[in-house]
């Protein structure tokens, strides 16, 4: 199935909502094939190529065109941009501008409020830090190591995406469960000196380490 | 401004009828216009512990699907003319109130009242959410013990997250009432101490309320404990907290053990 693409007069405009929406899913247009349908544009003739070649810029696999005036030039090179390919070999765009860190971005997560019971934080990319508790029957899940600047009564898993390096610290040890990188312990387990003091817990080799921080 | 008040709690039988009755009525006899609803449509007690259940005609589901008007549906009390009581259908179930149908009857009950104390059914399904949904300020019942406890942590975190404020991005006030509070048993160290509870949930104190024959006593009269007997210790925490829901400060008085010197030495078999 293929893609229509209608630019509209202006055609800057236009494009500068189709960068939004690139930026906003980057893979959109990956290995997808696009009709560009150039009715809406003025017969006064185009320019075309230029078009085709700011689309081509942008990853953007043109297959054919539509709609377009017999006197308009220009409408040649799009076939054989990715003739044999599914997926575009794009080319590596050079940042004029600093990026902009967005939100999907950041490697860390900080939730400035305590993590209630029933809750659950989820963060793949990296390690979150949580200013106050994590409450009993609430778990905190990251990719990364687990900051509990409060008292941590419920679950920690550190290290969910095979990160053996992951820790797990916080300012009172109450905790239900911790996991680091699939390895587990529960209360039970727990050395219950530990028990309501800052404590750290680690990964040596398969075994879990948990000790006092100060 | 009318300020809609829920009181909430997660888990049954912590005293959130009880809390909403005896509340309702100390704000009435602070000169507030007041009604108490009972969103517990299936198990209505507020009713109950309003004494007026021989007088209820139509109800809450009534006015939700429009079959009464809600002066219709409004019960004035009897002992105090700012009091009334928007009761719960018991032959229903929580099914039959609708979001739309809360909105419209909220709207209305902040036209008539200064406060509007919900009385939210214990759980965390659709009776408990939509009683949440439109308040500006939550009343937490929690008893000190550790079930309690992170029962209504769940519910804290359900305020911050699904009630009509907290979508708009607003604050929600919330505050925690402990009830069931026993001096005798919390000096034995059998109960979470009140700062254990304040540190797990992190909102501020409304108010403590002890344990007493005179709270049980009122329910089952039909008389709310300050309507009842307002000099009773557990009467003077409610009205205490209803100040405090007014936005007074007032130091939290923890329920001493009341036992003479007399009792003291016969421990507890002394008759007081």
């Amino acid at each position: 199935m293929a893609l229509v693409l209608a630019p509209e007069p202006p055609v800057e405009d236009w494009l500068d909502a189709l960068d939004t929406q690139i930026k906003r899913s980057p893979s959109f247009f990956d290995g997808r094939p696009v009709v560009l349908d150039l009715g809406a544009l003025p017969i006064e003739q185009p320019n075309v190529a230029g078009l085709l070649h700011t689309l081509h810029d942008r990853g953007i696999r043109i297959i054919g065109t539509e709609g377009a005036h017999p006197s308009w030039q220009g409408l040649e090179p799009w076939a054989p941009l990715h003739a044999n390919t599914t997926r575009p070999a794009r080319p590596i765009d050079v940042p004029d501008e600093p990026r902009q860190i967005s939100p999907n971005d950041l490697t860390s997560l900080v939730i400035d409020q305590p993590v209630r019971s029933g809750q659950s934080v989820v963060f793949e990319k990296g390690d979150v830090s949580v200013i106050g508790s994590v409450a009993s029957g609430a778990e905190v899940i990251a990719g990364g190591s687990i900051h509990v600047y409060g008292t941590l009564r419920g679950r920690a898993i550190a290290g969910l995406t095979g990160n053996h390096h992951a820790r797990i610290f916080c300012r009172r040890m109450e905790a239900e469960l911790l996991a680091i990188d699939g390895v587990y312990q529960t209360a039970d387990d727990m050395n219950a000196a530990l028990r309501g003091k800052p404590a750290q817990a680690w990964l040596a080799g398969e075994a879990m380490m948990l000790a006092t921080l100060d | 401004m009318a300020t809609v008040v829920v009181v909430t709690s997660g888990k049954g039988g912590v005293g959130k009828t009880t809390s909403t009755a005896a509340l309702g009525a100390a704000l009435a006899k602070q000169d507030q216009n007041v009604v108490v609803v009972d969103f517990d449509v299936g198990l209505r007690n507020l009713d109950l512990v309003m004494g007026a259940e021989r007088r209820v005609v139509f109800d809450l589901i009534n006015v939700v699907q429009g079959d009464a008007k809600l002066p219709q549906a409004l019960i004035r009390d009897k002992r105090i003319d700012t009091l009334s009581l928007l009761p719960a259908s018991q032959t229903r179930d929580k099914d039959a109130l609708t979001a739309e149908g809360v909105t419209r009857v909220i709207d209305e009950l902040r036209e008539r009242f200064d406060w509007i104390i919900c009385d939210s059914p214990a759980g965390i399904e659709r009776g408990a959410t939509l009683a949440m949904r439109h308040a500006d300020t939550a009343v937490v019942v929690t008893n000190p013990e550790v079930s309690s406890v992170r029962d209504s942590d769940r519910i804290i975190g359900m305020l911050d997250a699904k009630t009509a404020r907290a979508e708009k991005g607003e604050r929600i006030e919330k505050h925690l009432l402990l009830t069931r509070y026993d001096g005798a048993r919390a000096s034995r160290g059998e109960m979470l101490k009140t700062e254990d509870v304040l540190e797990i949930l992190s909102i501020p104190l409304l108010g403590i309320i002890p344990e007493s024959e005179e709270v049980l006593r009122a329910s089952n009269l039909g008389a709310p404990v300050t309507i009842g007997t307002p000099n009773s210790p557990a009467a003077k925490a409610y009205f205490d907290a209803a100040r405090r829901l007014r936005g007074e400060t007032l130091v939290v008085k923890v329920p001493a053990q009341r036992r003479g010197f007399v009792a003291r030495l016969f421990g507890r078999r002394a008759v007081a």
